[in-house]
């Protein structure tokens, strides 16, 4: 592994107006690792995720993916560079087919061209069932095979999650950035969530950036973890040093007295 | 309607579009209806056209212009000053088809720069933007004198035919299935349907937007060109709200983001145009009374984000229905 990171947050400020959701934070992923971040409501986790995907173009600091800086691009261009992400309240396209969800995110891999498009020429017939043959093994892949062509939001809850991976995972992403996934399940489906992050993140060797409140799938998944409280980063390190970090205790784990 | 959900036999698209135009070939050539129905299929054609091409930025797109009558304007106008003033006396076969080209080409660059100004601003305005552009081109056109200022257009050659209505009419519908069956189709869908996620996922918004807005202009041009070269008389008048909201009515009536819906709100709207005749000036009462039931109960139209299945493309299908 080299010792350039894949991703670095080089001392982001983000300001709405008076209010300052990240105050130089600062921190790296390594290509290979999963890296969680925790801390509170509110600070600014998502946030880190927002301006990272380029919804919001940093006030202040740099972004670097991959030895380039990244901060204010696009959001397509920042996809398209290899960066997937899924949403704290899921974003599926909800009246589209489950198929045509993945497609989507797929098509950023097709090249053919609008005039190539509008008269159907050969070339965008081929790139559109390469497309279909792809997503359909895809889905087959992550276990939704058989939804394959029902309408995105009427799937389960479950499924949904599962289906914002896979959407992600069509982009072919270098980085996946996971906006808690275990958001409304309980300890035995987040138990079966630990195993399957665990499957995408070898079978498919994508670096992967989680924010998650669930502790236990933080701890056991997680090769890092950055701890964020009011917009800044206070700590970083593998989960056995963040565990015992008093800072980190006080701001949010809190100390052991009642189970959880 | 369960039928409409087959998709058709191989060939049978094609076989019906020759057998169409076939239809219409023969209908011109040996004066099968009289005036006022030909009068009405051309009418419809020119409906079908301005409703396919609106859907695409009110339905697939999922924004709200109200500006297509603006685009019809310039196609009209500008189609008929290359026919009538400055290709006079040249061979109609080939001079009209260049003529409402010019027009949808020139309504496609008005609608690129209005949808690059437009879509600095969010979502919401789009409405008010392509209201203001329809005054804008309203006023100016009666501010030319060439074109005959709010007297209005009069000379142009009655060249548009049943033929040439079909042609286009097919063109409109093909173009549109390809492209909303495309990579960027599903780019305009997608930011319909979550502009955000649409972004995360690698779709440029603002080329998406502007794609849509583009292809729907260039076809509200055509149509406007067709509708000029058929009543031979066009004034700004004709271009006003009213007219964007008569065709804001088929887009609704039949339902958003489809082809069929398209043609089944055309349809219907052009029969009921027809029938609700006796009433007169009641007429501009109950058509926009008509948009606002249906924006309270069907909000979707008749076959919103449905599609029968002769207008999808044979690999949309699933798999296992083709048996090897």
């Amino acid at each position: 592994m080299t010792d350039e990171p894949l991703l670095e947050m080089r001392n982001v400020t983000q300001r709405f107006g008076g209010l300052c959701a990240l105050s130089d934070a600062s921190f790296a992923v390594r290509a290979g690792h999963a890296h969680g971040i925790i801390g509170p409501n509110g600070a600014g986790k998502t946030t880190a995720f927002n301006v990272i995907t380029g919804i919001y173009a940093p006030t202040q600091g740099d972004i670097v993916f991959r030895g380039q800086s990244i901060a204010g691009q696009r959001p397509s261009h920042i996809a398209r560079n290899g960066i997937g992400r899924t949403f704290q309240n899921i974003r599926l396209f909800r009246n589209l087919s489950v198929l045509d969800n993945v497609r989507i995110a797929r098509d950023a891999r097709s090249a053919y061209l609008w005039p190539s498009a509008l008269l159907q020429l050969p070339s965008a017939r081929r790139a559109e069932k390469e497309n279909i043959r792809v997503c359909s093994e895809l889905l087959t892949q992550f276990g939704l095979g058989d939804v394959m062509h029902e309408q995105a939001g009427g799937l389960p809850y479950g499924s949904q999650r599962r289906l914002e991976i896979v959407r992600a995972m069509a982009l072919q992403p270098t980085l996946l950035l996971l906006d808690e996934p275990a958001a409304g399940m309980n300890s035995a489906e987040t138990l079966k969530l630990v195993e399957f992050l665990r499957w995408v993140k070898d079978h498919f060797s994508v670096t992967m950036l989680l924010i998650e409140h669930h502790m236990q799938l933080v701890m056991s998944l997680c090769d890092r973890i950055t701890v964020l409280d009011f917009g800044a980063t206070i700590a970083e390190g593998t989960p056995e040093e963040v565990r015992s970090n008093s800072k980190v205790i006080d701001a949010y784990l809190g100390k052991e007295t009642d189970h959880e | 309607m369960r039928f409409l959900q087959i998709p058709p036999p191989r060939g049978a698209l094609v076989a019906l579009v020759c057998f169409a135009l076939s239809a219409c070939f023969a209908i011109e050539k040996f004066n099968i209806v009289d005036d006022y129905v030909r009068f009405i299929l051309i009418t419809l054609g020119i409906n079908i056209i301005l409703c396919a091409s609106l859907n695409l930025v009110n339905g697939w797109m999922g924004e709200f212009s109200v500006g297509h009558a603006g685009f019809m304007a310039l196609g009209a106008y500008l189609s008929a000053i290359v026919s009538a003033k400055w290709l006079v006396g040249t061979n109609p076969q080939w001079m009209f088809p260049l003529a409402v080209v010019a027009g949808g080409l020139l309504a496609a660059v008005v609608g690129l720069l209005l949808g690059m100004l437009s879509f600095k601003t969010r979502g919401d305005y789009l409405a008010i933007v392509t209201l203001a552009f329809l005054m804008i081109v309203k006023s100016g056109i009666e501010n030319i004198s060439y074109v005959g200022g709010p007297r209005g257009f009069l000379g142009i050659g009655n060249e548009t035919t049943l033929l040439w209505t079909a042609v286009w009419v097919f063109l409109t519908l093909w173009v549109i299935r390809n492209l909303v069956y495309s990579r960027y189709g599903r780019g305009i869908i997608a930011v319909r349907e979550d502009e955000i996620a649409a972004g995360a996922m690698g779709v440029d918004t603002r080329k998406a937007k502007l794609t849509a807005f583009v292809v729907s202009s260039f076809f509200g041009g055509v149509a406007g060109a067709l509708f000029a070269h058929q009543l031979q008389f066009i004034n700004p008048g004709s271009f006003d709200i009213v007219k964007s909201t008569e065709i804001l009515v088929m887009v609704y009536l039949g339902g958003i983001g489809s082809l069929g819906g398209s043609v089944l709100g055309a349809t219907v709207f052009t029969i009921l145009v027809q029938v609700l005749q006796p009433l007169g000036t009641w007429r501009m009462v109950i058509l926009p009374l008509v948009l606002v039931l249906l924006m309270l109960f069907r909000p979707r139209g008749i076959m919103g984000l449905r599609e029968f299945a002769w207008f999808v493309p044979r690999r949309e299908f699933p798999k296992k229905e083709e048996e090897k």
